[in-house]
C-alpha cells in the first residue's frame, strides 16, 4: 500500500540564530512529501533542500525517533507535539495533514525554557528539578533481594504509569501559566507509591517544588491541558498526590 | 599462540571473579578524593558507572552528547532484562544463563567475561528495584517474568515494553543524586572528540561544546568510554539518530584495538521501510514473539496478491499460512534467537513469499494470542508498542497481523577490553555496548541492559581501583600539557576542514551512500565478493567526501551539520574496518553469515579449527593497512557445539 504523496505544504518555521538575537517566522515550500513519512522525515528533507540551496539548515531537538527518549520538543499548528494524541513530535506522521497547508512550528515557548537555536530550547531546569530530589538516596550495593519488599499490582502499575514521562516538556510548553507540575508530580507519585521512595518523601516533595518555584515556572491552575497534550497521557491525578505529599510534608515541619 | 593479555584469572570458572576482587587493589576513600575519572555517555552503562564511581568518592567528570542523560538510547530498549533470579522454579541459574549467552553468541565470547556477568545478574535487579524502578509484579507483589529469545527459562524482568527506560531513570536518577552532591559534573550537549594519551596512559579528552562550538581538553586520571554502538554506519537502524561510534573510534586512532567490529547483530522485529524518505527504523520488541506467530503465505500467488494490495492478511486461509518459525525449528519455534530468525525472514522474501508493497516483510500475527488468552492480557502486555506500531504504520494490529522485517540494532563488536574491562591503553576503560566483551557473534535478548549494568554498577567500580591505585601519586592531570594542546589541534583542524571543504553534497548524502554499501555487501549474507567491493567502494566513497562535502552554518554555534559531518567522516572508516573484519572471518558464526559457510539446510557453519579467536584489529597510521592480532578464546567449561535451536 503505497502511501499518497503530498505535492506542497508550506512551512512556517521559527528562525532565531542564537538566545540573544531576535527570532523570526519565515515560510518555505516543500513538495512530494510521502504522507508514510513522519514529521522530521520532513524536515530532513526540507533541510537538505536548504543546505543544498546554501542557507542554514533549521536546528531542532531530535534523537530515538521512537517517541521514548524525549528530546523532540516542537510546537506545531498551536499543539504541543502537533495534531495528534499520545504522540510525541517524531511519531507525528505526514498523514495528518493536507495537500496546500500551512504547517507552522515554533519551539517550546516558556520563560524558563529559553531559546538556543531555532526549534531548540535550553531544558536545563529539568534537569535541576530533579538534582533536588527525584531519586532515592540508595548507593550501589548491599541492597536485599528484589523479592523481599512484596510490592502490589496496583501500586506497581500506578508508579509505573508516573514513571513514563519521558521529560520533555510538552506539558509546560502547553501550560498557560508555563507550570511544571506535571513533570515533578511524575516523578513524587511514582516514588510515593512506592516502599522504596517512601523513606524520604516529604523532603522530596519540599525540594522538588522548591526548586521549581525558584526556576520560575508558574504556578498550577487546574486546567488540565497538561494532561491532554502530554505524549504519555500522564494523568493530573498525580499532581493531586503531589499536592498531598506537599502540604503533608509542609504541615510536618 | 595469543600474546595477547586478557586478565583472565587463573581457576575454576566460578571462582575467578571472587578471587579476583579479593585478588586486585583497592583505593582509600582519602586518595579517591584526589583522582579524577571521565565518564564520556550517560546510557545504562556510564550511568549507572558514573554514579556508582561518584559515590565511591572520587571526582567525576560525565558527557553525553544530548540536553540530558536520560535521554541516552538505552531508553528505547523494550522488553526486558535477565537476570539469573531463579524465581520461576523453572531451573535456571547463574550457569544456565551463563551457558545460554555463550551458546547465543555462537561460541565467540570469553567464558570468565560471561561467567561474570551472569554471577552480578541477580544484583542488578535488587538495585533497580531498590531505585524505585517499577518492574511489573504478580497479585502477591513479587517480581514477574516474561521469556525471550534463545532460552527455555522465563528470568527476563520487565517494566510494560519500556524497561530501558526505567533501568536507565533509574541510573539517572542514581546519577542526580551525586551530581546534586557534587561528585559528579555533568557535561551535557558536549561531544568528545578526541582522547588524550600522555606517556602510554589515557589521560583525558578533548571536546566540543554543541551549544558555542568552544574546543577545550578535560584531564583525568582515567577515561571510561561508555558511548555504545556503531550500527548507524549502516545508516538504517534501530538507533537513534545521534548514536555514533565515533568515540570509540579515537581511541582506535590513539591505538586502542578495536574487537570483532563484523559482529552486529540483526534484530528480526522492525517495522519495515516504508521508502527513500525514511530517516530510521523501529524495532518492535523481541517479547512479542513470546505471543506472536511469525508468517508469510505458503503460496507465492498469495504473496503477489499481498503484495499488489489485493488481498490483505486476514484473506489467507489458516492451512495456507507457513509458520516458517515453528516449521523449521519446532522446540524453540518464534522464540528462535535474533539471528536465526533474522535470517530466516529473509530466507523467505528472497524467496518471493514477503509481504507489503515491497515483498520485505513477513507477518507477526497476534490472533491466536487474542483468542486464547483475550484482548486485554494482550493489552496489558504490549499496550504501548502496538500503540506505536499503529501511529507508524496506520493499522491496527489487534486487527490484522503486525509487518516485520530485520534491521541493524546492536554491535556486539566493540573496543577490546581485558577482563578489569581496561583497553590495551593503560587507563582508558570501554563499557556496555562499546566494548566487545559480552556477546560473540550474537546477543540475546535482554542481555544488552543486563550488560550494561553489570559493568556500570559491579565490575567497572571494582576494577577500575586496581589501576587507580597505582596513581594515587600522579598529581592532577595537566590539561596545558602538549599532548593536550596537540590533541585540541587536531580536532579544531579537522573541524576547520570540514567546514571548508564547501562541497556540494550535504552530509546525509554519502551517509546513505555508506548505508546502501553496509546493507548490500556487510549485512545479513556477506561473501568474499561482495566484501571485496565494500572495501573499495567505500574508500571511494571517502575520497569523494573529503572533496565534495557540504557542512553549512557556522563554526561556533549550534550546527548540527558539523556534528555530524565528523561521525559520519568516521563512520566511513568504520564501515571499511567492517568489512575487512568480515572479508577476514571465513566462518558464518552468529549475526556474521558468510555465504561460503554454510550447512545443506543453509544454517550458519562455524570454524573452530581456524576461527575461535577474537580480532583484535589495531590502528597503523592514516593510509596504512590495520593489523589484525588474535586472541584465541579458551574454553574448558562448555563444548563447543553446533548451536542448534531445531
Amino acid at each position: 500500500m503505497a502511501d499518497k504523496i503530498l505535492n506542497k505544504l508550506y512551512i512556517k518555521v521559527w528562525r532565531q540564530n542564537s538566545p540573544k538575537e531576535k527570532g523570526r517566522f519565515e515560510t518555505y515550500e516543500i513538495e512530494d512529501i510521502s504522507q508514510g513519512s513522519s514529521f522530521l522525515e520532513m524536515l530532513d528533507i526540507l533541510n537538505d533542500k536548504l543546505i543544498r540551496d546554501g542557507k542554514d539548515p533549521i536546528a531542532f531537538d531530535h534523537d530515538c525517533r521512537e517517541g521514548i527518549c524525549g528530546m523532540c520538543s516542537l510546537y506545531i499548528n498551536g499543539r504541543a507535539h502537533g495534531p495528534d494524541r499520545e504522540i510525541t513530535t517524531c511519531q507525528l506522521h505526514m498523514r495528518k495533514f493536507n495537500e496546500g497547508d500551512t504547517i507552522t512550528i515554533e519551539p517550546w515557548r516558556a520563560g524558563s525554557f529559553p531559546v538556543i537555536k531555532d526549534l531548540i530550547v535550553d531544558r536545563t531546569a529539568f534537569e535541576q528539578i530533579q538534582h533536588a530530589g527525584g531519586f532515592v538516596s540508595v548507593n550501589t550495593g548491599g541492597i536485599p533481594d528484589g523479592n523481599a519488599i512484596p510490592i502490589g499490582y496496583d501500586d506497581a502499575e500506578e508508579a509505573m504509569d508516573a514513571a513514563s514521562c519521558i521529560g520533555c516538556g510538552a506539558c509546560v510548553a502547553t501550560c498557560k501559566n508555563s507550570s511544571a507540575m506535571l513533570f515533578v508530580a511524575a516523578k513524587v507519585s511514582q516514588l510515593a507509591k512506592l516502599p522504596q521512595g517512601k523513606v524520604e518523601a516529604k523532603r522530596r516533595a519540599r525540594n522538588m517544588v522548591a526548586k521549581m518555584d525558584e526556576l520560575g515556572f508558574g504556578g498550577c491552575t487546574n486546567t488540565g491541558a497538561c494532561e491532554l497534550e502530554c505524549p504519555k497521557s500522564i494523568s493530573i491525578s498525580h499532581i493531586a498526590r503531589l499536592n498531598r505529599e506537599y502540604l503533608t510534608a509542609k504541615f510536618s515541619e | 599462540m595469543s600474546k595477547i593479555e586478557n586478565k583472565i584469572p587463573q581457576g575454576p570458572l566460578a571462582e575467578k571473579w571472587s578471587k579476583h576482587k579479593s585478588d586486585i587493589k583497592v583505593v582509600s576513600p582519602a586518595n579517591k578524593r584526589k583522582l579524577d575519572v571521565i565518564v564520556v555517555g550517560t546510557g545504562l552503562a556510564g550511568a549507572s558507572a558514573a554514579a556508582s564511581l561518584g559515590e565511591l568518592g572520587y571526582n567525576v567528570k560525565a558527557f553525553c552528547y544530548q540536553d540530558s542523560p536520560r535521554r541516552a538510547h538505552s531508553i528505547a530498549a523494550q522488553g526486558g532484562i535477565n537476570a539469573a533470579k531463579n524465581y520461576q522454579n523453572d531451573n535456571d541459574s547463574v550457569f544456565r544463563l551463563f551457558h545460554d549467552t555463550i551458546k547465543g553468541g555462537d561460541y565467540r565470547s570469553r567464558e570468565a567475561n560471561v561467567y561474570r556477568l551472569a554471577e552480578v545478574s541477580p544484583l542488578i535487579i535488587d538495585q533497580c528495584v531498590a531505585q524505585g524502578v517499577p518492574f511489573a509484579r504478580e497479585y502477591g507483589g513479587t517480581l514477574a517474568n516474561r521469556s525471550f529469545g534463545g532460552v527455555l527459562v522465563s528470568r527476563t524482568f520487565y517494566a510494560r515494553g519500556q524497561t530501558g527506560q526505567q533501568l536507565l531513570l533509574g541510573a539517572y536518577s542514581a546519577l542526580n543524586r551525586q551530581i546534586a552532591k557534587g561528585s559528579v559534573k555533568m557535561y551535557t550537549r558536549h561531544e568528545m572528540l578526541d582522547v588524550v594519551v600522555k606517556d602510554g596512559k589515557a589521560r583525558g579528552i578533548v571536546t566540543r561544546d554543541m551549544v558555542t562550538g568552544d574546543v577545550k581538553s578535560h584531564g583525568a586520571h582515567a577515561v571510561v568510554v561508555a558511548t555504545g554502538g556503531y550500527g548507524n554506519v549502516f545508516f538504517l537502524s534501530t538507533n537513534a539518530m545521534g548514536c555514533n561510534g565515533s568515540a570509540a573510534w579515537q581511541c582506535y586512532k590513539k591505538g586502542a584495538w578495536f574487537g570483532n567490529p563484523c559482529f552486529v547483530q540483526i534484530h528480526p522485529t522492525c517495522i519495515p521501510v516504508h521508502g527513500d524518505q525514511q530517516s530510521k527504523l523501529t524495532l518492535m520488541s523481541e517479547s512479542l514473539r513470546n505471543d506472536g506467530r511469525v508468517w508469510v503465505p505458503k503460496k507465492k500467488e498469495d504473496a503477489e496478491k499481498l503484495q499488489k494490495g489485493e488481498i490483505g492478511p486476514n484473506d489467507i486461509p489458516e492451512e495456507d499460512r507457513d509458520f516458517y518459525l515453528e516449521r523449521r525449528y519446532p522446540s524453540y519455534g518464534n522464540l528462535v534467537p535474533r539471528d536465526v530468525a533474522s535470517r530466516a525472514a529473509k530466507e523467505r522474501c528472497d524467496a518471493g513469499f514477503g509481504v507489503n508493497n515491497t515483498g520485505k516483510a513477513v507477518y507477526l500475527d497476534f490472533k491466536y494470542s487474542i483468542e486464547r488468552l483475550g484482548i486485554d492480557v494482550i493489552k496489558a502486555r504490549y499496550g504501548n508498542l502496538f500503540q506505536m506500531y499503529e501511529k507508524i504504520t496506520d493499522t491496527d494490529p489487534y486487527k490484522e497481523p503486525m509487518m516485520i522485517y530485520p534491521a541493524i540494532h546492536y554491535s556486539m563488536g566493540g573496543l577490546w577490553v581485558d577482563y578489569n574491562l581496561m583497553t590495551n591503553i593503560p587507563g582508558l576503560y570501554a563499557i556496555g555496548e562499546a566494548n566487545f566483551s559480552d556477546h560473540g557473534a550474537n546477543r540475546l535478548g535482554a542481555s544488552a541492559l543486563m550488560q550494561g549494568l553489570a559493568d556500570g554498577y559491579f565490575v567497572l567500580p571494582y576494577t577500575i581501583g586496581d589501576y587507580l591505585a597505582d596513581e594515587i601519586m600522579t598529581p592532577k592531570i595537566d590539561t596545558d600539557a602538549p599532548e593536550f594542546k596537540e590533541a585540541e589541534k587536531a580536532v579544531t583542524g579537522r573541524l576547520e576542514k570540514l567546514f571548508n571543504i564547501k562541497g556540494t553534497k550535504p552530509v546525509d548524502y554519502f551517509h546513505k551512500q555508506l548505508g546502501h554499501y553496509m546493507w548490500d555487501y556487510v549485512g545479513m549474507s556477506r561473501n568474499a565478493e561482495g566484501l571485496q567491493k565494500a572495501i573499495d567502494g567505500i574508500k571511494k566513497l571517502k575520497e569523494e567526501f573529503w572533496k565534495d562535502v557540504l557542512v553549512p552554518g557556522e563554526m561556533n554555534n549550534l550546527n548540527p551539520e558539523l556534528e555530524k559531518a565528523g561521525r559520519v567522516a568516521d563512520a566511513i572508516e568504520m564501515g571499511i574496518l567492517m568489512a575487512q573484519d568480515a572479508l577476514d572471518r571465513n566462518e558464518s558464526c552468529g549475526g556474521h553469515f558468510r555465504d561460503e559457510s554454510a550447512t545443506d539446510e543453509g544454517e550458519a557453519k562455524r570454524d573452530d579449527k581456524n576461527y575461535t579467536y577474537v580480532s583484535c584489529w589495531e590502528h597503523k597510521g592514516e593510509d596504512k593497512d590495520p593489523v589484525l592480532n588474535k586472541e584465541d578464546l579458551v574454553f574448558e567449561n562448555v563444548k563447543l557445539t553446533q548451536r542448534s535451536y531445531k
